[in-house]
């Protein structure tokens, strides 16, 4: 089993504030938008070095993503902040109809993503924001799995030419990936190789999956971790070759089952290589107050319920 | 001086184009269309500065956008008049394969769109982002909008008409369209929008009034008065009274003509209201 190692509890949130800080500095033309939740965003320093190239909207989020639709007429490349929830299903028909449908390149980045927003409760939770975000034609949706990708990954979307919604969370959790790592878009990542089963993993459930493969490989089994940190455009290549390697797969994700990870992943085995599959994600249901881990316990989104899946999943093979 | 019989030629023919292109498709929007043409034809004839040829950025050029989309007969004719694209291309109206759709929009690259427009109330914050892109490009020209009164029982409006007055965007001149007529009946009976000059005026805007938003050299004095407004601190705001269906008299005083086209003999007296001037496409 491959072995990756916590460089230290953080937040992705704060990996999305540390690459607007570089792109504050490597790329004028990147602007940044904020519905009153600048602490949040962790885009302070990028304020500060840079205050004219920042727009403070209020809590106003439909017209904060039809201003960024506006600034990128003129060439700006605007990243706009707020929760995920507010970044989505509140202003869906703006970014539809001005962003989405109008072909323009604004970065929406969503933190709070997620049920680990925690003690605040379902209406600042999302669980519905994939789904949301990937039935719009021509829109990326990437979710990082941990600091060091979620810096990355932010400062590569303001090189992709096209809207994207980037989506990332507020709990502290493990930093795994490398430090400096380039990110490609719509590239999965094999993380260890098996070949009983494969774990399709996504966002905080990616290290949840490594830590199962662990437990799994002291009973046996050998588990094959994907980190699919691009849902859209989905890595269709990377899932089939190791699908047809194991034969089962498991996908693991912090959204419902449906509209998420999961069905992009059983549309693609379901068109070319039919494969038993067990869903780790809320099932159709809004979340409730609590800590982010007694949540992710509760609704069955950790590595506890990453390894009941595998045992269920290598029963249908 | 503009030579305003050569607009007034102009307004005439638009609004043989617009009659023709819903009536040939029977469907679309003649009753704002035919509101807005002379605010139209002086826009895009007389007020904007525009460069040769069309590119997305806009930069060193004035820009328009269009918030309430459906009156896009009258955009497209204009644009096409102005020389954006093939007057003929007029013929394709909302049919299929055409870059002219129902509601204006960039994704078949129609040239002299940036925004795509129909679902109501979104267009002034986009006019804000791009005013404050020319900020920052350093670039002095100016953003115009339109926006149907009707259109600001949207939420969205208040929300950018706070933060364009908050945030001085004083390269914007918005201008609403104050015909008092909606899909279900007058403004004032569906929702009323009260006084919308003084709505914009405590909001902090610059507000001017255009009496007769049908009388094209009132349209012109009011918006190069509102561009000698502009860059002083506030965003500018033209509340421009017309008579939806204008020019043709049984489609005025009436919000039945919102979306509706007319019969053939209908047609025929409308043309017969407004006779070919430039020529038909």
């Amino acid at each position: 089993m491959t072995k990756y190692t916590d460089q230290g509890k953080q937040d992705t949130r704060s990996g999305f504030g540390a690459g607007m800080t570089e792109l504050g500095r490597t790329n004028p033309n990147v602007v940044a938008l904020c519905a009153d939740l600048v602490g949040s965003l962790k885009i302070q320093t990028f304020i500060d070095e840079n205050p004219e190239r920042f727009f403070q909207v209020g809590i106003a989020e439909a017209n904060m993503m039809g201003i960024a639709a506006g600034l990128t007429i003129g060439g700006k490349i605007p990243f706009t902040g707020t929760f995920a929830n507010f970044s989505t299903g509140r202003v869906y028909d703006q970014i539809r109809q001005s962003i989405a449908y109008s072909d323009k390149n604004v970065k929406i980045c969503a933190s709070h993503a997620g049920i680990t927003l925690g003690e605040d409760g379902a209406t600042h939770q999302i669980l519905e924001d994939i789904g949301l975000m990937k039935m719009l034609p021509g829109m990326t949706v990437i979710n990082p799995c941990d600091f060091n990708q979620t810096k990355a990954a932010t400062i590569a979307i303001a090189e992709h030419h096209g809207p994207v919604y980037l989506r990332f969370g507020r709990p502290k959790v493990a930093n795994f990936t490398p430090v400096d790592q380039k990110f490609e878009i719509g590239k999965a990542l094999m993380l260890n190789e098996g070949t009983d089963v494969t774990i399709i993993a996504t966002g905080h459930l990616v290290w949840q999956a490594l830590i199962a493969a662990e437990n799994l490989e002291n009973q046996g089994i050998s588990a094959e971790v994907i980190n699919i940190h691009t849902i859209k455009p989905l890595d269709d290549e990377a899932i089939l070759a190791s699908a047809k390697k194991t034969g089962c797969v498991v996908t693991a994700e912090e959204h419902n089952f449906l509209g998420g990870l999961g069905e992009s992943v059983s549309r693609v085995l379901a068109m070319n290589h039919p494969t038993p599959q067990e869903f780790v994600a809320t099932q159709d249901t809004f979340g409730e107050s609590g800590t982010p881990d007694q949540l992710m316990d509760k609704y069955g989104l950790n590595n506890k319920a990453i390894e009941a899946a595998v045992l269920r999943v290598l029963k249908r093979k | 001086m503009p030579n305003t019989q050569e607009l007034q030629d102009l307004v005439t023919q638009v609004r043989r184009d617009i009659l023709r292109m819903v009536h040939k498709v029977n469907s679309g929007h003649p009753g704002g269309s035919l509101g807005c043409t002379e605010y139209f034809v002086a826009l895009y004839n007389e007020i904007m500065e525009l460069k040769d040829g069309f590119d997305m950025d806009g930069i060193g050029e004035d820009v328009f956008f269009l918030s309430n989309g459906h009156i896009s007969p009258v955009y497209y004719s204009v644009l096409a008049r102005r020389g954006y694209f093939p007057i003929d291309e007029l013929n394709t109206f909302r049919l299929i394969d055409s870059r002219l759709q129902g509601h204006p929009t960039t994704h078949e690259g129609l040239p002299g769109v940036r925004i795509a427009s129909g679902s109501l109330g979104q267009g002034m914050s986009v006019a804000i982002g791009a005013a404050q892109a020319k900020k920052l490009n350093g670039d002095d020209h100016l953003v115009f909008s339109l926006h149907g009164d009707g259109e600001l029982q949207e939420g969205q409006n208040w929300e950018a008409i706070m933060y364009a007055a908050g945030n001085k965007v004083d390269n914007l001149i918005a201008t609403v369209d104050r015909n008092g007529q909606q899909i279900d009946g007058g403004t004032e009976d569906v929702l009323p929008l009260g006084d919308v000059a003084e709505k914009f005026r405590v909001f902090g805007w610059d507000v001017l009034e255009i009496e007769n938003g049908n009388d094209l050299e009132q349209v012109i004095d009011g918006l190069n008065e509102a561009k000698s407004r502009t860059g002083k601190g506030k965003p500018v705001c033209v509340v421009m009274t017309t008579e939806m269906g204008n020019g043709v008299d049984f489609m005025m005083y009436t919000h039945a003509w919102h979306g509706k086209a007319p019969s053939d003999e209908q047609l025929e007296t409308a043309l017969a209201q407004n006779p070919e001037t430039l020529g038909d496409y």
